[in-house]
């Protein structure tokens, strides 16, 4: 969540989006918006779509029909499916980030930590090596990585350490959207935990939009504002967090509530 | 009485209804509230009373959006205009939530490894405070609430049911909120802390705060509310 | 320069078919057109193993004339093994002049170095090429590789650079020094040593690249600019050892180390041998002059 005031443009109006694969809808019909500052989550089991939903919002999958209106930062309305691949890497180095379920996915594991965070800086035309530098050291710093392990590949970091540092990697552009596919998958419960505050702390402090797939209730209700839950490609509830946990209307969402372990 | 004359209501209640439906439990529906009307101006305190079960949590959570009001209106003042929270946009409500209505549950739902400071800070860091103010307001309230300095900078998550309720206060009451909901704020407490929430009530009262709160201490009702609103259970529907 | 002479008339003039060097010339042409653009190309079966030459002497095959002159160097020298075979085999199958002077030569085929001799306007230079692609030891996926020239998304070999400071301090990549041509396409230089790089910018010569084994042809236009990549901070800086040639006392031109025995004797020549030669008969005397190593140039009886 912001602690900036909410803006009152959207800076994400999806509409109608639908992906076939074959015979199969992965996605239909998915239609919300997004605003400045806002943490969304996107709940549901494996196979619901909420995957497929998130590449295509990335632009990594091309749906079958609906648009995805992306507001820049110059504040051109851009559609992501439609974009050009120039443009669209352009936007991906620059207005969003997507963070991977698995590390390995989003980090160059043999490149050091500090050359993973640096690349979208050099990407987007940084070349003064002292600065890049400085901005990755920052970085760790505020992912609560030790400076000293800056030269260090991340193949020789834990879990927690790659997913904070893919984290940063993304991050350092300060992108305005973040996509967000299980960040906390596969990491301890004690990981996960460092990581949600991470996550949290980061997002708030920089106003940033984020849209967070994940099938664990609990990060949803920590970490976003507003959630969607789907079910067979279909978006069957949308509401404030807590609204839809505490009061479920659809009754697939009572299901999925209702088949948490309480802690 | 209490009310600060003249000012105009801080929130009002119209023809609320609320019911659930059990979908797991073939469709069997539960009515909880029937067409509750109810006004609070800045300085009033109103207590639900009614036998347990009757949905005093449930009509606090619908006045909060945690639930979903099945019908009638739910107007807030926020930001000088009243706004529907019945039919509101979830991210108004969020910003209701941030500036405008406070709520002490009876339970502390909080991100683990975070410091207990720092989670009391966080409402008023939201609402617009400084970093360094929010800590001093969030220190002094921890202070005054009788939570010892040395667990001021632990997570929360190991404390006491009495510690957590007075961390879960100090939040509530960290920004001055125009309406506060207030469910059972004194549950886990002792006498000594109870008096020193009665306070904290009377005082938010005094600043214009419009209050609704579930007070199961008698005592408690007695020294805030300015008057009672009885909440009444309703029979459950067949599916 | 041997004489001019008529070509084995078992084989085509230059040994491929006409076809094959029409192949060839329309992929120069292309390069020519996109400097620092990779172009595809039919490479064919060469009388020696790939690794060896077989790209640019394709390239050459396609580009020599009846009246060129043809030099060609192996690490900056013109009498090394596959220096000698290479240009034994043009003169066989063109029957062209040869010669050792840059100064002399037309078309100067080479392996890992550009003449200390400043090239000059009608001058091909044309570089045998081991890995002609600049990316592939950060992206190992061709299609992403190709993707990446296609949209100038050029960040990734910026990290390696930043690596080679982050590891060591500065730059320490000292051959096969990535350079940026006309603005637009990163283009590995060939395994030339980064100390020739800037010989590439702005060069009045053709400078023509081929990957027999890649199947890959490349080429920078005369005049155009040559970027050797660096940080604004950590500029380009090209190497060479600190020394002076012992035979002919040059401090400018790009040296060998030769050990000269079993109990740590060495020296430094000159990798030019016919600038050595050149300087050597100019009066130019070096710490050893009068040094085995030091024979005079023989004109190769081929």
């Amino acid at each position: 969540m912001s602690d900036r005031a909410i803006l009152d443009v959207p800076i994400l109006d999806v509409t109608g989006i639908g992906v076939r694969f074959g015979g199969l809808n992965a996605v239909k019909d998915a239609t919300f918006s997004l605003w400045p500052g806002e943490v969304l989550a996107i709940v549901g089991e494996s196979g619901s779509g909420k995957t497929t939903l998130l590449r295509t919002l990335a632009g990594e999958l091309a749906p079958d029909s609906g648009q995805a209106l992306f507001r820049t930062r110059a504040g051109e309305v851009v559609d992501i499916p439609r974009l050009a691949e120039p443009q669209r890497r352009a936007l991906a180095r620059t207005e969003w980030g997507f963070v991977h379920q698995n590390p390995r996915d989003g980090l160059r594991m043999a490149v050091s930590a500090g050359g993973n965070v640096g690349e979208r800086l050099m990407a987007a035309g940084a070349r003064h090596w002292g600065h890049i530098r400085a901005e990755a050291a920052a970085w760790l710093a505020r992912v609560e990585i030790d400076g000293s392990r800056i030269d260090d590949p991340p193949r020789v970091f834990s879990g927690g350490m790659q997913q904070r540092l893919q984290i940063a990697r993304v991050l350092v552009t300060e992108p305005r959207l973040v996509l967000m596919d299980e960040p906390t998958g596969g990491l301890d419960v004690s990981v996960q935990a460092r990581l949600l505050d991470l996550i949290r702390t980061l997002v708030g402090e920089l106003g940033i939009a984020a849209i967070i797939v994940t099938h664990d209730l609990a990060v949803a209700r920590l970490l976003a504002d507003r959630m969607l839950v789907m079910q067979q490609g279909r978006i069957v509830e949308a509401g404030l967090t807590d609204q839809v946990l505490d009061d479920p209307q659809h009754p697939y969402s009572q299901l999925l509530v209702s088949s948490v372990l309480q802690a | 009485m209490n009310a600060i004359t003249g000012a105009p209501e801080a929130l009002r209640v119209e023809n609320l209804s609320k019911r659930f439906t059990l979908h797991l439990q073939g469709g069997r529906r539960l009515p909880v509230l029937d067409r509750v009307d109810l006004a609070v101006h800045p300085g009033e305190c109103v207590a639900l009373v009614g036998p347990s079960g009757a949905g005093k949590s449930t009509l606090m959570r619908t006045l909060y959006g945690n639930y979903l009001a099945g019908a009638g209106r739910i107007l807030v003042r926020h930001e000088g205009a009243m706004v529907d929270l019945a039919t509101a946009e979830p991210r108004t409500i969020v910003a209701l939530r941030r500036t405008t209505i406070g709520y002490v549950s009876q339970f502390l739902r909080v991100i683990p490894r975070v410091p207990t400071a720092a989670i009391v800070a966080e409402p008023a860091r939201r609402a617009g405070m400084a970093e360094a103010g929010a800590m001093v307001a969030a220190r002094g309230l921890l202070d005054r609430l009788n939570l010892p300095e040395a667990l001021w900078d632990l997570p929360p998550a190991t404390f006491s049911g009495g510690e957590q309720q007075r961390v879960n206060l100090a939040r509530g009451f960290v920004h001055p909120y125009p309406v506060m909901l207030l469910d059972e704020p004194t549950a886990s407490l002792d006498p000594a802390n109870r008096d020193i929430v009665i306070g904290l009530i009377t005082e938010a009262k005094a600043r214009g705060a419009a209050i609704v709160g579930i007070f199961h201490d008698a005592a408690v009702r007695e020294a805030v509310a300015t008057r009672s609103l009885t909440v009444a259970a309703l029979a459950v529907e067949a599916a | 320069m041997t004489p001019k002479a008529a070509h084995d008339p078992d084989y085509n003039l230059g040994y491929l078919d006409e076809q094959t060097k029409r192949m060839i010339r329309r992929a120069l042409l292309k390069a020519v057109a996109i400097p620092g653009y990779q172009v595809p190309f039919a490479s064919r079966e060469m009388p020696l193993a790939y690794g060896w030459g077989t790209g640019g002497m394709q390239v050459t095959a396609a580009v020599l004339g009846p009246d060129d002159v043809l030099k060609v160097i192996d690490q900056g020298a013109d009498d090394t093994t596959n220096a000698v075979s290479i240009r034994r085999f043009f003169a066989r199958v063109t029957g062209v002049r040869t010669t050792e002077r840059t100064v002399e030569a037309t078309v100067i085929q080479t392996r890992h170095r550009i003449p200390e001799q400043a090239l000059t306007e009608g001058q091909i230079i044309v570089y045998q090429v081991p890995q002609p692609e600049p990316l592939r030891k950060l992206e190992p996926r061709e299609t992403e590789t190709r993707r990446m020239h296609a949209l100038a998304d050029y960040g990734l070999m910026h990290v390696k650079l930043y690596e080679d400071i982050a590891r060591h301090g500065r730059i320490t990549l000292s051959y096969d020094y990535p350079v940026l041509v006309n603005g637009r396409y990163v283009m590995a230089p060939s395994p030339i040593p980064s100390f020739d790089n800037p010989k590439m910018h702005h060069s009045p010569a053709l400078q023509l690249f081929g990957a027999g084994r890649e199947k890959r042809i490349y080429a920078i236009p005369p005049y155009t600019e040559v970027r050797s990549l660096d940080f604004e901070d950590h500029p380009f800086h090209p190497w060479r050892a600190s020394n002076c040639c012992d035979l002919c006392g040059a401090a400018d031109s790009y040296l060998d180390e030769v050990v000269t025995d079993d109990r740590g004797g060495r020296m430094f020549v000159c990798s030019d041998t016919d600038w050595c030669a050149d300087r050597r008969e100019a009066g130019h005397r070096g710490r050893l002059a009068g040094h085995a190593l030091a024979t005079p140039r023989a004109d190769d009886p081929a």
